[in-house]
């Protein structure tokens, strides 16, 4: 049996796992500004940060806290942001320039009950299509939904190793539910990090290159790389070249796809007894918990049931999906919304199972003995 | 076993405190599973304060209190309001001194609950000498009402949860409240 | 660095490959870019250690024709930008170009809280009082009765100040000049590289293309007097009725003041509490 050697193990929220996790992944700067329920975040990197000689900064607010990250993260620290949907929303445009620079940051979206100001010490999943297309423009984000307040720790940091790999904005879509809740955790002393690479300094080098596996090595300002970044379409020196329909398209196209051609390394899903189940519960973040009890009670009352946990909602995980609900005739989805990542599903599966959504709001994590009943109503006898 | 308590008082009393003491016990010294959530919003400002907390020998899929195994009531407000989501056959843990049982005795007998009684804000006073201990002298009684956690964890989390220096004070309530009934 | 033969002697600190520039005849900002260079010079900054961070406008176009790093962001928030790249990395000078749309109107919120916090930033603003890469709109500078293509019938609202407004924020060193005033805006330049705080210089600048156009002083020229004879310096000003002063551009500083800068507090917190273990470039790095 392989050991693990443990060396801290804590019994806090989720946010505040959160918050260790971006001090692991090596994040030195915070810029954010208060908001309900995501604001334990920002406090204990408050707290935390000046420890290990890094930087809090609480912004005007939330778009200048967007901006402040993408200038962090040039100047060569790992910088972070969290916020929850009212902040989320006034972030967006700076994240589509963070997107088009190739800036690594990463955002937390602690979901809370919406539209507008809505509820903001209830839990929700309604952001999530924000994050797929909250900014203008083509563009494939990707973003991690925890389960747990260990997942928080665990994907904060995942989030900042993807963002390095590359070269792009990574979300952390949570809810009220795990940001909010107590429960242990435990910090591995073999945590994979990993760091940025600076480039080497040869006439050759291009910040924005056209090349096969689409992510460049990033120099920090004062490097003397000169370096120009802007959110105009560029060409691969940076230079703004706007009006090329060749440039944009070989741009936007490699961003997308360095993205999409990675999906087997970035998408992340687990399963249970989904290869001969009738039915298949699909679901993401704080609802999974849930779905799990549901398809528990199911299993033990003869039901052939089974549930994909989502982690990572973007890139949509679509061959995993399909590959593990193969045999599925009726796919549930459950999440705390009126339905986003259901068409999802229901885009990629429609065409061999009947798709139902278990879409809730009013701020409450979904019933296990409804998502129970559904199952028995659904699954015939 | 999955085991559900709900901590239910007003602000000041540590019953937050009380619920993370408890969780923090089993989960990383009682190697048992543990998961604490409480109220925000409109509701927590207002005076009353509500902990929740589920311990369990196995993983905890579903992370809130429904009906909970356990109510410990510090206030009225919150023994009126709680009780009716108590388990028949449930158990009941009220101080004497901040509730009147006398509102819920007919659905207390209705319902098979066994009652006990922990005089935690009046020991806090008397004997402690400060009444923000009432909390962990609560602790004390519920460990030894329920024996949910362990003696020994739960003083170990109540160590490394109160502020330094008053960790002895803290003990002395806690070995208070584990006397008392 | 500087290269005599050269047409002109700044030509070196620019990416030559980004020439032509796309700056109309008779625009302000080449005199401000060679006033810019030389309050450098005066200043005796090493221009490889320079960032420069800009929003959207004409003005925030200049640092993508400087041979430095240069972050050309969203409209509005460059100084949101300048402030997490300076926290980032305090040891690096940055300055900040911007316009009195990118700056006063989109951008004002973070102007005046950059300025509360006294941020180390250079900030040149460009006042040309319309937006010119849109095509001449109204700005939250244009003087009252001004035209615009969205104030066919001469703006009704009153212009802000900008320098008094963020002196008033909290910034250690403001000054306005015009585009006429070239010594005094090299001096403030200089000034405000060498303050230890956010500086901040209005520079008044002609747009002959829109705003001479809209408001019939078509030529650079009959702009530059249209300038020359609206300006009064601010010690005259300052003995003046206030409704006399209307519609005037009045130059001089603003404040010009020392206040601990913003990143150097942050600095401070970690290192006397914590001990040093600041790091610059961290994220190249698998920290402890």
């Amino acid at each position: 049996m392989e050991v693990v050697k443990i060396s801290e193990k804590f019994f806090i929220q989720g946010n505040e796992a959160c918050a260790k996790g971006a001090l692991k992944a090596g994040c030195r700067l915070f810029a954010g500004y208060p908001i309900t329920p995501s604001t334990e975040i920002a406090e204990s990197l408050a707290r935390d940060l000046p420890k290990v000689g890094g930087s809090f900064i609480q912004m005007e607010d939330e778009i200048a806290s967007a901006g402040a990250i993408i200038g962090g993260s040039w100047g060569g620290t790992k910088s972070m942001t969290a916020t929850s949907g009212p902040g989320f929303s006034l972030m967006q445009e700076n994240i589509g320039y963070a997107f088009i620079t190739e800036t690594p940051i990463v955002l937390i979206d602690v979901q809370r009950g919406s539209p507008s100001t809505g509820q903001p010490t209830m839990a929700a999943q309604g952001d999530m299509m924000q994050a797929r297309w909250g900014s203008h423009g083509d563009y494939e984000p990707i973003a991690l939904s925890p389960s747990s307040v260990q997942e928080f720790f665990d994907f904060t940091i995942q989030a900042f190793n993807l963002s390095e790999k590359y070269r792009t904005p990574v979300f952390v879509m949570a809810d009220e539910v795990i940001g909010h809740m107590r429960e242990k955790i435990i910090i591995k002393d073999d945590i994979e990090i990993i760091p940025r690479i600076m480039p080497n300094k040869d006439e050759s080098y291009l910040p924005f290159k056209n090349i096969e596996n689409g992510t460049n090595p990033m120099p920090s300002f004062g490097e003397g790389f000169d370096i120009h970044v802007t959110g105009l379409t560029h060409d691969e020196k940076g230079y703004p070249d706007t009006n090329d329909p060749i440039t944009h398209t070989k741009l936007v196209k490699r961003l997308c796809d360095k993205v999409l051609n990675n999906k087997d390394d970035i998408c992340s899903i687990e399963a249970e007894d989904t290869e001969d189940a009738d039915i298949v519960v699909i679901s993401y973040g704080a609802p999974v918990r849930s779905v799990i009890t549901a398809v528990k009670k199911a299993q033990k009352e003869g039901k052939k049931v089974g549930y994909i946990k989502i982690n990572t909602p973007w890139p949509f995980p679509d061959k995993q999906i399909k590959k593990l609900a193969s045999n599925a005739k009726e796919i549930i989805v459950v999440e705390m919304n009126l339905g986003q990542i259901y068409y999802e599903v229901d885009r990629i599966m429609k065409c061999q199972a009947n798709i139902h959504l278990m879409g809730g709001i009013g701020g409450l994590l979904p019933n296990p003995d409804e998502i129970l009943d559904k199952i028995n109503k659904i699954g015939g006898i | 076993m999955r085991v559900e308590i709900r901590i239910g008082g007003f602000g000041g009393q540590g019953v937050i405190m009380a619920g993370i003491i408890l969780g923090k016990a089993a989960s990383l010294f009682d190697k048992k599973e543990a998961v604490q959530t409480q109220s925000y919003g409109p509701e927590a400002r207002g005076g009353a304060s509500k902990c929740e907390v589920i311990i369990s020998d196995k993983t905890i899929d579903f992370p809130k209190v429904q009906h909970p195994d356990i109510l410990v009531a510090m206030s009225n407000e919150a023994l009126i309001k709680y009780i009716v989501d108590l388990k028949d056959d449930g158990t009941l843990i009220i101080d004497p001194g901040t509730t009147d049982i006398s509102n819920v005795q007919d659905y207390i007998n209705e319902h098979n609950i066994t009652v006990y009684q922990s005089p935690a804000t009046q020991t806090a006073v008397d004997d402690i000498g400060l009444k923000i201990v009432a909390n962990i002298i609560m602790i004390g009684s519920i460990v030894k009402i329920t024996n949910i956690i362990s003696k020994k964890s739960a003083i170990k989390a109540i160590e490394t949860s109160v502020p330094k220096g008053t960790e002895e004070k803290n003990i002395q309530a806690f070995e208070a409240g584990y006397n008392l009934v | 660095m500087v290269d005599n033969n050269s047409p002109n002697k700044f030509i070196p600190y620019l990416r030559e490959d980004r020439l032509p520039h796309i700056f109309c005849a008779g625009c302000g900002n080449g005199t401000i870019i060679n006033a810019f260079l030389k309050g450098m010079e005066n200043a005796g900054m090493d221009f490889d250690n320079i960032a420069m961070v800009s929003g959207i406008g004409c003005s925030s176009r200049i640092p993508g024709y400087m041979k430095c790093d240069s972050l050309h962001t969203t409209h509005g928030r460059a100084l949101s930008f300048a402030t997490g790249l300076k926290v980032s990395n305090p040891n690096l000078d940055v300055v900040v170009f911007t316009g009195d749309g990118d700056a006063a109107s989109i951008g004002g919120n973070h102007l005046i809280h950059a300025a509360r916090k006294n941020v180390n930033l250079t900030v040149i603003c460009i006042n040309n009082n319309i937006y010119g890469m849109t095509g001449g709109q109204i700005s939250p500078t244009s003087p009252k009765e001004s035209f615009a293509t969205t104030a066919p019938y001469g703006s009704k609202d009153y212009p802000f100040k900008l320098a008094e407004l963020v002196a008033t924020a909290g910034a250690t060193y403001s000054a306005r000049w015009t585009t006429l005033q070239v010594e005094n805006l090299i001096g403030s330049i200089k000034k405000g590289f060498e303050n230890d705080g956010f500086s901040f210089i209005e520079v008044v600048s002609q747009c002959p293309t829109y705003y001479g156009r809209k408001n019939k002083i078509r030529t650079p020229t009959a702009m530059a007097l249209t300038m020359k004879n609206n300006t009064i310096f601010k010690f005259e000003a300052d003995k003046m009725k206030e409704k006399d002063i209307i519609g005037k551009i009045v130059v001089g500083e603003f404040v010009n003041k020392q206040h601990p800068e913003y990143s150097d507090n942050i600095q401070k917190l970690s290192k006397e509490n914590f001990g040093d273990n600041t790091l610059i470039n961290s994220a190249y790095e698998v920290l402890k």
